[in-house]
């Protein structure tokens, strides 16, 4: 049914009819809403004998979820920033133990300084770890990646992360379709698991494993990761089948036919760098965008054949690699190897910075002037760098740079938008 | 066939011995159709308390559960030493996720089978001290918290043995080990230090808690038993000696624990809701030093010159749980 509704709830309507039976969660901002909706559904019985355990850390959560994911329950939590990293020793184990758990991260950056606003940090942090990440480009895309990564996670018995801009999404009031129990239940079917204590048939699950084996362990993991872009494809097609509309997917190409310049981004920056894309269009700039909607596994192939006629690439990215720049721009580079293409990294949106058409405009222009500096931090405040480093040549106790840099601005309280 | 195949001794106790009491009350592990949860074969040392207290623990449980029991481990010398594949000494069905979250990984377990409708499976977490006190203590007092259906069964040896032996919130005051060693002004673990989890436990208001010693076969079963008989969050700490981290002899590893309890040092007692219900009487009290000698970790106390400040200190502790608990009422 299609109807005005918040991100979050949308989302915790879209859990709820895919019938989990153990949620676990801890709260964090931007996440709140999704579990508190849950938390509220469950008790009211609306999800089946679903349990909702209010759980002591982000850590307990996802080990909640370990030993009911392994007893066969269908799982779900949601985090976001410190909870993620609170959680991340779970985080592998749970992609080591083949267990298909599907979380919700509600995409915020990390502190110190502590932030509790949109980037992608958190996700960027976790995205070796071993699990599927999908990022939502809108709430549509937030709810029906979730009911995709339930039938992807089990059918590869894999776990599977759905990442979604903080307050951007999550808090965000939009027509969304939210499809009803008759439509999910077609689509995904009973949770049937490939492990299982069971007291009939003993088995030991998460033993210690050395040298002899680790290897193709890790391999077998590997190689579930890339099936995922071969089953991801037939999952779009199945759900477009059921649910009359086209979601998901590894990637996909925006005014691209002729583009010479590709701006790719992941989440829902997207939107504003297609609005972009239209306004330099009208002034004859031959620019296209591509989203890239599963990071991990990184569909190398598929991204490198949507750039096939293009001469420069410019990846915009809500992280930073400290010390080193890109992320995203350094898979977009590695999918490229050997062709002759230029590519741009440019980190943008950290700690919740709104990212402008008028400044993804100027970047893109500047980028094909080559007056791009590497990396590229859009609408980056120079001047307040530059006297920061000045009072350090000067102070040897100069304090929390925060702080000044904050007083340099002559920003009173933190201003977001 | 007969019982009579099997020998059962305990030389040197009090206890009267199994051949000599009815059937019905010989304990689990003496029973030719214990299930041998955590079977032969696995690689502990020689005389390891701790493999011995999971298995009676364990073989307790299962008949207590018949046979329906799942169980998750710490890591730690228990799960290393039982667990490599394809070598799993493990007859039930077992999980290891991580050093500290054994009763929340336990939590979801007894979650999933209440989803299910499955109320005649029993859940147990199990660890060593250092997985219980420490790392996991924040998943061990949610789970007590929430009063979740979890037998928690914590094998506590006094430090980080998996590790190298190494100090744990539960190490013992003067105790030498690989961090806390025997030199400087003050040899060993510092006093004032360390945490009484049983007693934090309680504090829960659990449905049961109970001290148990690998020494004392009977009660451990009796407790366990128990245990498995009551829903909602659940506490056993067995005193469970490592021959390697203690600095004992292999073969004494009953005699030491037995002694740290018949000295006062480790005290058993029952708790419910958090009250304490009965504590098991010593019958003859020794003297620390008695328990301390037998154990190169606290050989620095022995000198020369001896340290009998210390000596006196830790026989304070024994003779202030004799008071608090009425061992010798
Ligand atoms: C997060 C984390 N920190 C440290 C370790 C290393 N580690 C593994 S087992 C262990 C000691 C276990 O001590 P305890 O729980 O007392 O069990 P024991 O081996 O003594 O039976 C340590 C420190 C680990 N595996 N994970
Ligand atoms: S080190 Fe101690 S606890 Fe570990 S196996 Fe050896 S005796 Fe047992
Ligand atoms: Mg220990």
């Amino acid at each position: 049914m299609r109807m005005q509704i918040e991100g979050s709830q949308a989302v915790a309507e879209a859990i709820a009819l895919c019938q989990p039976e153990v949620i676990a969660a801890y709260p964090i901002s931007p996440q709140t809403h999704i579990v508190e909706r849950l938390s509220r559904k469950t008790k009211q019985g609306h999800i089946g004998r679903c349990q909702f355990l209010n759980v002591e850390s982000e850590f307990a959560a996802l080990s909640v979820l370990i030993g009911a994911s392994a007893s066969g329950a269908r799982t779900y939590t949601a985090t976001s920033s410190q909870g993620l990293l609170f959680m991340a020793e779970a985080v592998y184990n749970v992609a080591g133990l083949g267990l298909p758990i599907v979380m919700t991260i509600a995409n915020r950056a990390i502190g110190a300084p502590i932030n509790i606003w949109n980037d992608h940090s958190d996700s960027m942090a976790l995205r070796d770890a071993g699990w599927i990440q999908l990022f939502a480009e809108d709430n549509q895309d937030a709810v029906d990646l979730h009911i995709q990564a339930f039938r992807l996670a089990e059918s590869l018995s894999c776990p599977v992360m759905v990442c979604m801009d903080g307050y951007v999404l999550t808090h965000a009031y939009e027509p969304v379709d939210v499809p009803d129990a008759v439509q999910v239940n077609a689509y995904l079917p009973p949770y049937d698991p490939v492990q299982v204590l069971d007291p009939e048939r003993p088995v030991s699950i998460g033993a210690m494993v050395g040298p002899e084996a680790f290897t193709e362990v890790k391999y077998f993991l590997h190689q579930q990761h890339l099936r995922a872009l071969e089953v991801m494809p037939e999952l779009v097609e199945a759900f477009e089948q059921h649910f009359q509309r086209r979601s998901g997917g590894l990637c996909s190409a925006y005014r691209m036919e002729d583009a010479d310049i590709a701006v790719i981004a992941m989440g829902s920056v997207i939107g504003t760098i297609k609005d972009a894309v239209d306004e330099l269009r009208n002034t004859g700039v031959r620019v296209g965008c591509v989203k890239i909607g599963c990071y991990r596994p990184f569909p190398k192939f598929q991204v490198s054949a949507l750039l096939e006629k293009t001469t420069r690439v410019i990846v915009v990215e809500k992280d930073l690699a400290v010390g080193m720049g890109g992320i995203v721009s350094a898979d977009v580079q590695s999918a490229l190897q050997g062709r002759q293409i230029s590519v741009h990294t440019v980190i943008a949106g950290l700690g919740g910075r709104s990212i402008s058409t008028s400044s993804l405009k100027h970047m893109i222009l500047e980028a094909r002037a080559e007056r791009l500096t590497e990396p590229y931090f859009l609408d980056l405040n120079k001047t307040v760098i530059e006297q920061e480093l000045a009072r350090r040549r000067d102070i040897r106790r100069a304090g929390p740079v925060a702080e000044h840099m904050l007083q340099t601005m002559n920003v009173i309280g933190t201003k977001v938008s | 066939m007969t019982t009579e195949r099997i020998k059962f001794y305990q030389t040197g106790t009090f206890t009267a011995g199994n051949r000599l009491l009815d059937e019905a009350t010989r304990t689990v592990q003496s029973r030719l159709d214990r299930t041998n949860s955590l079977n032969s074969g696995h690689r502990a040392c020689q005389g390891c308390g701790e493999a011995l207290g999971a298995r009676y623990a364990l073989d307790a449980a299962m008949r207590a559960s018949h046979n329906q029991l799942i169980a998750v481990n710490a890591t730690g010398c228990l799960e290393v030493f039982s667990s490599p594949y394809p070598e799993s000494a493990w007859q039930i069905p077992w999980m290891h996720s991580l050093f500290g979250n054994a009763p929340a990984v336990a939590s979801g377990i007894a979650a999933a089978l209440r989803a299910k409708r499955r109320d005649d499976v029993t859940v147990i977490a199990q660890g060593g001290d250092g997985a219980t006190v420490d790392i996991g203590f924040g998943c061990l007092s949610g789970m007590f918290e929430r009063n979740d259906d979890v037998l928690y069964l914590c094998y506590d040896n006094e430090a980080y043995m998996n590790t190298g032996i190494q100090r744990s919130g539960a190490t013992p005051p003067f105790a030498r080990t690989n961090t806390t060693q025997a030199v400087g002004e003050h040899p060993g673990n510092p006093i004032g230090n360390g945490k009484n989890v049983p007693r934090i436990a309680l504090a829960h208001g659990i449905p049961y808690v109970a001290t148990a010693s690998v020494a004392d076969l009977h009660d451990l079963e009796r407790k366990v038993t128990k245990a498995i008989g009551v829903r909602g969050a659940r506490y056993i700490h067995v005193h469970v000696p490592c021959p390697l981290g203690w600095g004992s002899d292999p073969a004494h590893t009953m005699k030491v624990a037995r002694l740290a309890v018949e000295s006062g040092l480790f005290p058993l007692f029952e708790a419910e809701f958090g009250k304490v219900i009965c504590s098991t009487p010593i019958r003859r009290k020794v003297p620390v030093e008695r328990y301390l000698e037998l154990q190169t970790r606290f050989k620095h106390l022995f000198g020369p010159p001896q340290d009998t400040e210390a000596l006196a200190a830790i026989q304070a502790m024994a003779d202030d749980n004799i008071a608090v608990y009425g061992l010798m009422e």
